[in-house]
């Protein structure tokens, strides 16, 4: 008979401890790993490890950011586990580098870029942005970022082109993650063309001037930062230009929990919690959640006219 | 068995049953909770109070099983651990991720479903704290007393159900739970069905 029993620890409570006890030597191995990255591999130009003299944006949060730590062992990443440890303690595996994307759907000429040519196309920078996730936590993150409107206009959409869907890498030998139906892989996100070719939405390619670490969706990743977390998908491996909205995974998986727009709204409560307040990573009182994150000056207006209540 | 040795074992449990919250206090000593210390220290709370619950629900189809008459003793502890973590449980929530706003707690309460089964599980553990002295179980008389205790099916049915509905979407977790759970009551009513079979097993 299966019991459990107090001795019995919750193997993801060991993972989790173990994790942290582990912290100098899990971050030295995956500084092993960018390194290995760095080196060896000429298919094509890998990520930068680090970004020295990124361009400040005037666009960037001024709070207070939150520590590496943070910001890299406690992650929302599925295809390497649902808990939150998870990503930092299994994503080691994933391989960014040789890395393209896709470039398909309503577009003058389908294709395959890779990460150096977006960069080229603009330039990374940094952006501090507040990150907000659907299940009320927080933080300031200063991501390494390439503001996306200069890349959508390169890849040429055509005037059918409304939308912007992405989707994310689907290995299950990369991803333990994706064996298990969890959600209906590979994820796929995505947005409207207006909010796509605004100024805050970025690729994100590192954080706190380093490469991306791969829990955190390297080598590329979106960053929508007035919507909830989880429409700035990770590790993109395509992006496509549709005329309908695309069909995203969480709104597919609970349709009434999370609408395509996912913009931060506290006024619209998450059907099993509130989302009037946030814990910010670091702070033990909770703070009130901003409209649009606090980005409403810069981004209500793409929204007018709409009710945002049954367009959540 | 022996007096002595029964009380030894009673020791251990004991010590076993503080082993999680010994583990959370050293945890937050030394910075070891991670980057959401709060949710971390509800999460423990809430999964020892499930598993002491199972526990206590396995003492009675263990003792079928093994013959051994001796862990009816160590049942009303795990019981009292249950209730234990269970109130840090929810200590923690009021406390620590609600500041003790009761408004807000009220009106999670109220709204949000899984809490409302937590809390109701929680106050349905207090009339079986209560009432878990000898004293106690003298002065409601061994029926009535039974079948206000037979409240710890309910308990725990509504302790996996809390569970199921806080995920997000991975239920792997509380699916383990409940069915452990489904076999525990499970192995009851089939007992319940065939008591011919346990009457020759019981000790005269
Ligand atoms: C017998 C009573 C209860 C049991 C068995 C129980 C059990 C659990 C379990 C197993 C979890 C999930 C742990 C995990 O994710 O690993 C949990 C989480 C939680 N419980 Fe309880 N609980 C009980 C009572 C309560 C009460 C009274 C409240 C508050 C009024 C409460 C509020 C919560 C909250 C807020 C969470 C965390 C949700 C999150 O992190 O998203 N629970 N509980």
């Amino acid at each position: 008979m299966i019991i459990r029993r107090p001795t019995d620890i919750r193997s993801s409570e060991i993972t989790e401890e173990a994790l942290y006890r582990d912290r100098r030597r899990f971050l030295t191995a995956s500084g092993a790993i960018i390194g290995a990255a760095w080196s060896g591999i000429s298919l094509a130009a890998p990520v930068p490890t680090t970004f020295p003299n990124l361009r400040k944006s005037p666009l960037s949060a001024t709070e207070k950011v939150n520590s590496w730590q943070d910001a890299t062992t406690y992650n929302n990443y599925y295809e390497f586990g649902t808990g939150k440890a998870d990503p930092a303690h299994s994503a080691h595996t994933l391989v960014t580098t040789p890395w393209s994307i896709q470039v398909d759907g309503e577009v003058k000429r389908p294709r395959t870029v890779d990460v150096d040519t977006l960069m080229r196309w603009s330039a990374p920078e940094e952006r501090i942005y507040r990150l907000r996730c659907v299940e009320a936590w927080s933080m300031v993150i200063p991501w390494v970022g390439l503001p996306l409107a200069p890349i959508l206009k390169r890849l040429e959409p055509n005037s059918r082109a409304k939308y912007v869907e992405f989707t994310t890498l689907n290995d299950p030998k990369q991803m333990p993650g994706v064996r298990y139906p969890v959600l209906d892989w590979p994820y796929v996100e995505g947005l409207r063309m207006d909010e796509a070719m605004h100024p805050l939405t970025i690729l994100a390619v590192g954080l706190y001037g380093k490469a991306l670490p791969n829990q955190n969706g390297a080598p590329l990743r979106l960053i929508v930062p007035w919507k909830y977390g989880f429409k700035s998908i990770k590790s993109i491996v395509r992006i496509r230009f549709t005329e309908q909205a695309p069909a995203t995974s969480w709104n597919k998986a609970a349709p009434n929990e999370y609408g395509f727009f996912a913009n931060v709204n506290p006024a619209v409560d998450h059907p099993r919690w509130s989302q009037a307040k946030e814990r910010r990573l670091g702070e033990f009182l909770k703070r009130e959640t901003l409209p649009f994150n606090g980005y409403a000056d810069q981004v209500a207006q793409l929204y007018r006219g709409m009710d945002l209540r049954k367009l959540y | 068995m022996a007096a002595n040795s029964l009380s030894a074992l009673k020791a251990l449990l004991f010590l076993l049953c503080l082993l999680p919250a010994a583990r959370l206090g050293w945890l937050a000593i030394e910075g070891g909770l991670g980057a959401n210390p709060i949710e971390f220290v509800i999460r423990s709370l809430g999964t020892w109070t499930l598993v002491l619950l199972l526990a206590t629900l396995s003492i009675t189809p263990l003792r079928r099983l093994t013959g051994w008459n001796v862990l009816i003793r160590v049942r009303r502890l795990l019981g009292l651990f249950a209730f234990f973590y269970a109130t840090l449980h929810f200590l923690a929530f009021f406390g620590l991720d609600q500041f003790f706003d009761l408004r807000a707690v009220i009106a999670d309460i109220a709204k949000r479903p899984y809490i409302t089964v937590g809390f109701t599980c929680f106050l349905l553990l207090i009339p079986l704290a209560v009432t878990s002295t000898n004293a106690m179980q003298r002065r409601l008389g061994g029926r009535r007393w039974q079948r206000l205790h037979r409240l710890i099916y309910v308990i725990a049915i509504g302790g996996v159900v809390h569970y199921w509905w806080l995920v997000k979407k991975d239920i792997t977790q509380p699916l383990i739970y409940a069915l452990v759970l489904g076999l525990l009551l499970g192995l009851r009513l089939w007992w319940r069905a065939r008591p011919a079979a346990v009457i020759s097993r019981r000790p005269a």
